[in-house]
């Protein structure tokens, strides 16, 4: 297990770079001049000078090897920095928005808890409705609730995000006045009120993030389990008279609930994506809308580096989805 | 054999018919028997009669068969022009002059929606078919050639890899205007959206692909024409892709839905087509602002997209049971 561990996180090497190449190159081939909107009075030789203060006068080559330096050395130097109050990263160069000329750690930094706190309170809000239904229309196969559910999953992955959100605002802003359309971010939690505040903001968003969570993942858990529900052993667990309650959810449940649990990882990097339409529906300032706004703002090392962080997450649960289903299956052993 | 309380058998039946192969066809039951024998079928009416018993597959086929007719033969009935500006009716609600009403520069809605729908299916058909031609194109080779296997499936786990939707976005942000220069407004941006969907979702079809290639190579038949001597190409046009043929519809069909929604997801990011050259996403994204005074400028649209892709998901779905041997028949 643990050779294999290393030998994946040896081969995920490769992979993160070729990414990068492929990020760095389609930013660095597109046409455009990151000085283009400036004045044309300003002198050639100032320009040249802004030139070398954006680090764009170098060979590409060059630039490619510093931007992977900054990402995966100064930013975690720093990082340790921040947290443990050394000086290791003190007169390196950072990572720079052309945007704001403010590190671009620190504003993803800024952006991230908004992200997380929606994002991943959806991916659990989504994930735990999926398992009741999961499970109910696996048990009761072909029943009117298996069927209704079945339709409800089919119409939650094609009614897309922008739809199913802009539909909520509609009905729970605009007509019944029950959640306010616009999250506010500045709302500081101190009081009971102010918690309320940030329920009701909430509900939306992690609402229409959650359908797409569950259409998902309840399918897969009702043909997993499904799967099992025929197997010898819950036969056997029924011959020698354990509860139908146990049976179905402790035994068939734990072995259903193994290739669910890898699904449900490699999806979480799929929910950062999503985010960034939800975000922009529910104006919630997180780390997706920060990309759109740094695409409209031609801001390239913003959008280079949240397009590659993506790029890791996925990467990284792979990895973790695929040790998890060698740590959860017995019969999965990688040697 | 002679016996003709047997015959009415069907095991007896096929006695007869070897007997009648091995005896000559002036063997006397044999007039008899060309009425047991059904006429030859084309195993594409198999399919559709496994297709006719999936419900929600023929309600989508429905339902998709409407909105394609109505978006492509739809304006030359609805002939109000859907860039016609009318300054007299903005915002106007449904009335029988603009069913659907109009929106706030006085467009007439039906018609608008019917000219973005062409786009969005046209986006949505074009860009499967060239995420299903690489698809079936690295599949087969990986599939095929033990040599470049590894390579290319090493290549689709790296694109698997990547963050596609930051990826398109950056895409079309970059290149939108080079193309628009080089194209013309329209294609170059029609071009770009189609190509950067079709790069980063062939992915699904490669691997689908290389897994059936590799069981079909083990099959009898392909070592048969191995062995008489069929080239390597004629081995993939003749023998290896007519029997892919059933995997890859399928995952056209939901390349096409997923094709719609990207391209949607796109356009409502504001980073799609023009708002003079509305799909269905476009319309939804310019709808939004005016949504309290007129909300049938969003719900239209986003009604087109959802029901588009339901339907195109349920005609897979449907299209996956009929074209499996293991399911047809039972």
């Amino acid at each position: 297990m643990l050779n294999y561990t290393i030998r994946r996180l040896v081969l995920a090497v490769p992979t993160l770079l070729f990414i990068s190449l492929i990020i760095f190159s389609l930013l660095k081939l597109a046409p455009g001049n990151p000085l283009g909107d400036l004045p044309l009075t300003i002198p050639p030789e100032v320009r040249e000078k802004m030139r070398e203060a954006l680090g764009v006068n170098k060979p590409l080559l060059v630039q490619y090897l510093l931007w992977l330096k900054e990402f995966f050395v100064v930013e975690p130097l720093h990082l340790i920095d921040v947290i443990f109050g050394t000086h290791y990263s003190a007169g390196m160069q950072r990572i720079i928005s052309w945007q704001t000329r403010s590190p671009v750690f620190d504003i993803i930094a800024q952006r991230i808890p908004q992200t997380l706190w929606v994002v991943g309170l959806a991916y659990v809000v989504g994930v735990l409705i999926a398992l009741p239904i999961g499970i109910l229309s696996a048990y009761k196969q072909y029943s009117v609730f298996d069927q209704t559910g079945t339709f409800a999953a089919m119409l939650g992955l094609a009614v897309p995000p922008f739809f199913s959100g802009v539909l909520m605002i509609l009905i729970f802003s605009v007509y019944l006045n029950w959640f306010p359309a616009i999250y506010n971010t500045n709302l500081n939690v101190d009081s009971w009120h102010n918690f309320w505040l940030q329920i009701r903001q909430m509900v939306m968003p992690v609402l229409v993030l959650a359908i797409q969570t569950t259409s998902q993942i309840s399918r897969y858990l009702r043909s997993s389990m499904l799967d099992n529900l025929s197997q010898d052993y819950v036969r056997t667990a029924r011959a020698k008279g354990m509860s139908e309650s146990r049976v179905v959810l402790i035994h068939v449940l734990r072995n259903s609930m193994i290739p669910v649990i890898t699904v449900i990882a490699l999806g979480v990097p799929s929910v950062f994506g999503g985010a960034i339409v939800t975000e922009q529906i529910f104006l919630v300032n997180g780390i997706g809308q920060l990309l759109i706004t740094a695409i409209y703002a031609n801001d390239l090392p913003m959008v280079q580096t949240i397009t590659f962080i993506f790029a890791v997450l996925i990467v990284l649960f792979n990895l973790v989805a695929d040790l998890l289903y060698g740590v959860l299956d017995p019969r999965i052993r990688y040697d | 054999m002679t016996d003709p309380k047997e015959r009415q058998d069907p095991r007896a039946v096929g006695e007869a018919m070897l007997a009648e192969a091995t005896l000559g066809p002036d063997h006397d039951p044999a007039a008899e028997m060309v009425q047991h024998i059904a006429p030859p079928r084309n195993q594409w009416w198999d399919v559709w009669d496994q297709f006719k018993t999936h419900k929600g597959a023929m309600f989508g086929a429905a339902i998709f068969a409407t909105i394609f007719v109505a978006v492509i033969f739809g304006p030359y009935v609805w002939r109000i022009s859907p860039s016609y500006i009318d300054f007299t009716a903005m915002n106007g609600g449904p009335s029988l002059a603009h069913p659907l009403g109009t929106d706030s520069l006085g467009r007439d809605s039906l018609a608008r929606l019917m000219t973005g729908g062409r786009i969005s299916i046209a986006v949505g058909v074009t860009a499967m078919l060239i995420s299903i031609f690489l698809g079936t194109l690295v599949g087969v080779l990986a599939g095929y050639s033990k040599m470049l296997d590894g390579p290319l499936m090493r290549l689709t786990d790296l694109f698997l890899a990547l963050p596609v939707l930051p990826l398109l976005l950056v895409m079309v942000m970059l290149f939108r205007d080079a193309l628009a220069h080089l194209m013309g407004l329209d294609m170059g941006i029609f071009t770009l959206i189609v190509t950067a969907i079709g790069i980063t979702s062939w992915m699904h079809a490669a691997r689908i692909v290389r897994g059936e290639v590799l069981a079909l190579k083990e099959r009898e038949f392909v070592l048969a024409a191995r062995s008489i001597g069929t080239p390597p190409w004629r081995m993939i046009t003749r023998h290896i892709l007519p029997n892919v043929l059933s995997p890859v519809m399928v995952a056209a069909t939901l390349g096409i839905a997923q094709a719609i929604i990207t391209e949607s997801v796109l356009s409502f990011l504001g980073l799609g087509f023009p708002p003079d050259f509305p799909t269905w996403g476009r319309l939804l994204y310019d709808g939004i602002q005016y949504m309290q005074q007129s909300p049938g400028l969003v719900i239209w649209p986003g009604l087109a997209i959802s029901l588009t892709v339901l339907s195109v998901n349920y005609i897979g779905d449907g299209l996956r049971d009929a074209l499996d041997p293991r399911v047809r028949g039972r």
